[in-house]
């Protein structure tokens, strides 16, 4: 066995953590594109929305059905030769895409599930007042189903700050790309893999704090 | 101002509420009394479309509705002539006791945060709460709580209050301040359909009571008659069995 290299290891973590605001920025842009198409798809599964809702389970039954990679190479590599105008597209942009959809389509069945745990009485009085579907999910059906729902969706955001990792088989330079770069040209794996994998686990980590903050938040009217 | 011909609910081959014919003059206050499942809520939920009747002509205000082919517009259009006060209190979870009322008016009506709050804070002094503006419900007694539920039908100035059973759900100790406060919007003379298996509440208040049974109106007329002097031997047996 030989020894670590400490020097080399203290020497990457600034320049891995100067690639963190992108893969959090991936992350984020995604997370927020697909907690409304979630919701979205969520209300149409729900309310029974005529021809959408057919669209809709095809669509979760397709990006739920097959491997996040598999739709990321079909976004990046293969779209582009079938749709002229997608030629232009870069790796970012790709994997945003493709974190969006297949993440939105696992969310939404969480979603679903929490809508539906919602009391009866909570629709019953929101149409009483004179609501619309709309402004009765808005206001009171979906802020519910949000306290319900959302150590599921912190999960799934969790998973999805790993999930931009494989944005660099797109050719992205983010966190794993730089790692893998880094890594190649010292030959030092185990010390490059092993920064990076505490990098992320320390955002996941941070991310648990907030989560608790999250539910405290969401949890006030239930508090006694 | 309040017209109902021939309403009638199925729930598959039970006939819940059978060609129903009713009027209610502006500021009458009617009290619906008969045995349980003969379909008393079951009318009120028809006439804002909590269920929807199978046939029927329903007129409240100017708003005039054909059961058979209402659309979603006529229905929501008929429910904002109306106000309800559930059972079982149905305050909004996520929404604290001056925001209930105030939802209302904010979300439907479309007044500024400001108007709203202002109203329901009057409100809130009127149904006895006004310390517990900032509570969420699950904070609140079960009285406390439809006292609220009270209080965000009063806001939306609808011209028919629904009251369906207000007091069903209650501990004994709670029911009072609820019928204290109901007495009180039954004074202000709001025209008002309510459920109710609390006789003398409803002796209080009622201009008129009507029996129900069987998905029928089987009798009705001022409380005095209908409590002192009933005619048909199923208010009678009814009677006998609550009084």
């Amino acid at each position: 066995m030989r020894a670590l290299d400490f020097d080399y290891m203290f020497g990457l973590v600034p320049i891995l953590l100067s690639y963190v605001p992108l893969t959090l920025g991936m992350a984020a842009v995604s997370m927020v594109m697909a907690l409304v198409l979630a919701s979205l798809m969520a209300v149409v599964r729900v309310v029974n929305v005529p021809v959408l809702d057919g669209f809709t389970r095809f669509f979760i039954s397709f990006f739920r059905g097959t491997p996040l990679l598999v739709q990321l190479f079909l976004f990046y590599y293969g779209l582009p030769q079938v749709l002229a105008f997608l030629t232009a597209i870069n790796g970012v942009t790709a994997a945003i895409m493709g974190l969006t959809l297949h993440f939105a389509a696992y969310m939404a069945e969480s979603i679903r599930a929490a809508i539906l745990g919602v009391d009866r009485s909570q629709w019953e009085a929101s149409m009483s007042v004179g609501m619309t579907t709309t402004q009765m999910m808005r206001r009171i059906i979906l802020p519910q189903a949000a306290r319900v729902a959302a150590p599921t969706l912190v999960n799934y955001f969790i998973d999805m700050i790993k999930g931009t990792s494989l944005a660099f088989t797109l050719g992205v330079t983010e966190l794993m790309g730089a790692t893998q770069k880094e890594a190649a040209g010292s030959f030092l794996y185990f010390e490059a893999f092993i920064i990076v994998a505490l990098i992320y686990w320390a955002i996941v980590e941070t991310l648990t704090l907030f989560q608790r903050r999250l539910e405290t938040r969401l949890g006030k009217a239930h508090a006694r | 101002m309040i017209r109902i011909k021939g309403l009638t609910k199925r729930f598959g081959t039970n006939t819940v509420l059978d060609n129903l014919d009713l009027e209610v003059r502006e500021g009458e206050r009617v009290v619906i009394i008969g045995p349980s499942g003969t379909g008393k809520s079951t009318l009120l939920r028809t006439l804002n479309f909590l269920e929807k009747p199978d046939e029927g002509v329903i007129r409240i205000g100017d708003v005039e509705v054909d059961a058979g082919n209402a659309s979603r517009k006529q229905q929501l259009a008929l429910r904002r002539q109306t106000s309800f006060v559930f059972q079982n209190y149905a305050l909004f979870a996520n929404k604290t006791a001056i925001e209930n009322i105030a939802e209302g008016l904010t979300t439907v009506r479309g007044w500024d945060r400001e108007k709203a709050f202002a109203r329901a804070r009057e409100i809130l002094g009127t149904i006895g709460l006004a310390e517990k503006e900032g509570s969420y419900p699950s904070a609140l007694s079960g009285g406390q709580q439809q006292r609220v539920g009270i209080g965000r039908a009063m806001a939306s100035q609808a011209p028919l209050m629904l009251i369906d059973e207000p007091t069903s759900a209650l501990d004994p100790e709670w029911i009072d301040e609820v019928l204290q406060l109901l007495k009180k919007v039954a004074d202000e003379r709001q025209t008002m359909l309510v459920v109710t298996h609390e006789m003398q509440f409803a002796r209080d208040i009622a201009d008129r009571v009507i029996f129900m049974d069987g998905g029928k109106f089987v009798e009705q007329g001022p409380p005095e008659q209908i409590f002192t002097d009933p005619k048909d031997p199923r208010t009678r047996a009814f009677l006998r069995k609550v009084l």
